[in-house]
């Protein structure tokens, strides 16, 4: 069997006293791809972010990739993790947000290049030719020299995926990317995560609400309730055959 | 030359007869406030006649009392104006004072009440003529107390600025705190005791007005729910 | 002979001395703006209550106070004669006004969206990365008009240079006034021209300013 490429292992984290998460214990395999599902205020959120390094666990270890994301070993002890340390971890991770958060001041190709040429120092014309390739996968051709605020919600949300992939990562995470669309816009951007899923190998973790959409992507589906993995198996398995009493009262808001 | 270094025996001298002054940088700030307060009403009043040329006329006039230096506007007053002909008339310096930077002041209230009246949503004033209230009672009781409440602390931030500008009075003769130092400065050639003075005071009455004035903001923006959308937005990305 | 430009004409000679000091200290009011900005946003608690303390003494008192404290409080302090009043004019004036913006750096830099650098975690940047190419041009844009705003009032503050004798428009005026008073009127109506024109490019620049601010920045 191969490793894992992230390993929860008993994570907690609280904001001041409101305790988000209760021990996360969770293995996400290369290339495997995680929905994970729940209530909003179960901590779904939380749990990609903490992996993205925006939020600190207060307990519990993280793994990626055999090295331990929120500690560093010095003078043989285990100590909390440096922002040096953070970068050289989160190298493989990429993240797409439920805003976008694309960079209104770069034009669309720029977004997609700053961070392979400043952060990888790879070579501008490869980054460039990437660029452009991996906007045109994503129906973007011809935007390229637009700035964000000229596009439409499910457009930015588009160049906010080519944006991560021109990096290249081996985790991708997804956070209620389509959350803030409007509901006409969904599809373009549910079509174009699908056409990842099935064709890069990358692992890919997402936060999501939709329920028919995790069940035909993912192979693995986490139900989060109130901090707690209630339930963790397959799409099938999860989504249509568990007897959880929470996870059915959750997706009967679902289907109408 | 006694300036060249500094004594405390000579803050100590200089303190209660710089502090002689104190009185009349108060008294001139408050009541140029006032002035500028009421002279306000007449720019907010010019700027919403619907008129394009006395619109521009007038839109460009407080423009240039905003962006020229209020001492000079101040030597206008107190040594041009008596000596204008047929309308001059020969002013005090605390009247030179006033007027002058009144007016100057004036030209930045004037627009905070517009931007106050501005703010009031278009569907209140739907409202109020659906009504059917006269004009009188619509400004009275629908419009200005949603315009004034919000101004408040901006108003409140101008008159700090009014009150560290009101030293500039000296040089027209007002014997504020910085009359006094200068011409305790004068008497004893040394300047820096009592121009510190002067500096500490300043401090010491600005400082605490601007914390409170802060502390007004913020409840007047939690008052108005300004903040509160925003602080909601943060939690629900936290979760 | 036409009065009007007869007395523009004798206050020229004070443009220099007006001008040199409106830009050497809006340049120096800059550089003190991005620096005490920076430093009231760092993670050190001493150096930002050290900025903090000269940010509310310089905006709790007032710049005319401060010119006059200068002239005498430098060859104290220092020891030394700046030889000129101009520089005093330069420090009084930039330290004054970057204590101003310092409060605009701080805020404008606070004010850009946290998705933002939140983003550029996710591309792996490094915190300078992060300022240079995605917090800074975006808070630069909505600094503009404030900028602009200050460096106006600025020119209205070198008009009190003329009090530390230094030879500038105002002191030309008021030459011209004390040898013909019937005419102090015009004077002082040429003088504010001066000013105004030299203000107007600003203010057309501040206008556009707020546009851009508007513009670039948003989502």
């Amino acid at each position: 069997m191969t490793e894992p490429i992230v390993q929860y292992k008993k994570v907690h984290k609280a904001f001041d006293d409101v305790k988000v998460l209760k021990g996360i214990d969770l293995d996400i395999y290369p290339s495997e791809k995680v929905a994970i599902i729940g209530p909003s205020g179960s901590g779904k959120t939380t749990i990609i972010r903490m992996l993205m390094t925006l939020e600190e666990p207060t307990s519990g270890d993280i793994i990626v990739d055999g090295t331990n994301l929120w500690k560093m070993e010095k003078k043989g002890e285990l100590v909390r993790a440096n922002e040096k340390h953070l970068r050289s971890v989160r190298g493989d991770i990429g993240m797409v947000f439920q805003h976008f958060n694309l960079f209104p001041h770069m034009t669309i190709l720029e977004n997609c290049m700053t961070a392979p040429i400043h952060v990888k120092g790879e070579d501008k014309k490869e980054v460039e030719e990437r660029s452009i390739e991996m906007l045109g996968r994503v129906g973007l051709g011809d935007k390229m020299n637009n700035y964000p605020s000229q596009l439409s919600g499910g457009q930015k949300q588009r160049v906010a995926m080519a944006r991560a992939l021109v990096m290249r990562p081996k985790i991708m995470l997804f956070d209620e990317v389509t959350s803030a669309l409007d509901p006409e816009l969904v599809g373009e951007v549910l079509e174009v995560i699908r056409d990842i899923a099935k064709n890069d190998d990358m692992a890919m973790v997402l936060v999501t609400h939709e329920m028919d959409f995790a069940l035909d992507i993912a192979d693995k589906v986490l139900f989060l309730d109130e901090g707690v993995i209630e339930e963790q198996g397959s799409a099938q398995e999860v989504i249509n055959d568990s007897q959880n009493k929470r996870l059915r009262e959750f997706l009967s808001r679902f289907r109408n | 030359m006694n300036g060249n270094y500094w004594s405390w025996e000579r803050f100590a001298d200089a303190f209660p007869i710089v502090l002689e002054g104190l009185g009349t940088l108060i008294s001139v700030t408050i009541s140029t406030f006032i002035f500028a307060l009421l002279f306000g009403f007449v720019w907010t009043f010019l700027r919403r006649i619907k008129n394009k040329q006395i619109n521009w006329i007038v839109t460009w006039l407080m423009e240039f009392i905003r962006s020229t230096p209020p001492i000079v506007q101040l030597f206008f007053i107190y040594y041009a104006w008596p000596v204008m002909p047929v309308i001059g008339v020969t002013l005090s310096g605390f009247a030179s004072a006033v007027i002058g930077l009144g007016i100057h002041f004036s030209c930045y209230i004037g627009e905070i009440y517009r931007s106050g009246i501005e703010s009031v949503d278009t569907g209140q004033w739907e409202a109020a003529t659906a009504l059917n209230l006269s004009t009188w009672d619509k400004w009275s009781k629908i419009i200005l107390p949603q315009a004034i409440p919000p101004t408040i602390p901006m108003l409140g931030n101008y008159f700090i600025i009014l009150f560290k500008e009101v030293p500039i009075t000296s040089t027209i003769g007002v014997q504020g705190i910085l009359f006094m130092a200068n011409s305790y400065g004068a008497q004893n050639w040394a300047y820096i005791e009592a121009l510190t003075i002067v500096g500490l005071i300043l401090l010491a009455l600005s400082y605490p007005s601007a914390v409170l004035i802060k502390k007004l903001e913020v409840k007047m923006n939690t008052r108005f729910d300004k903040n509160a959308a925003i602080q909601m937005n943060k939690g629900v990305t936290q979760q | 002979m036409n009065p009007i430009t007869d007395i523009g004409g004798q206050l020229i000679p004070g443009l220099g001395i007006t001008i040199s000091i409106l830009l050497a200290s809006a340049l120096f009011s800059y550089l003190m703006a991005f620096i005490a900005g920076l430093c009231r946003l760092s993670k050190n608690v001493f150096l930002r209550k050290f900025t903090g303390l000269y940010v509310e003494v310089f905006r709790g008192t007032s710049l005319i106070v401060q010119l006059f404290w200068f002239v005498y409080a430098i060859p104290i302090l220092f020891g030394v004669n700046l030889g000129s009043n101009w520089s005093i004019g330069v420090i009084a004036i930039g330290l004054n006004y970057g204590a101003y913006l310092s409060e605009v750096v701080r805020s404008s830099i606070l004010a850009v969206a946290p998705g933002q650098s939140e983003a550029a975690t996710a591309l792996n940047m490094t915190s300078f990365q992060k300022m240079r190419l995605v917090i800074f041009p975006q808070a630069v844009r909505m600094m503009l008009p404030e900028f602009a705003n200050y460096t106006i009032q600025m020119l209205k503050g070198t008009a009190l240079v003329s009090l530390i004798s230094l030879n500038d428009v105002l002191y030309y005026g008021n030459i011209l006034r004390s040898s013909n008073l019937s005419y102090a009127p015009l004077i002082y109506i040429v003088v504010l021209i001066i000013y105004f024109l030299l203000a107007l490019p600003l203010i057309l620049f501040s206008r556009k300013a707020e546009k851009i601010a508007k513009k670039g920045v948003a989502n």
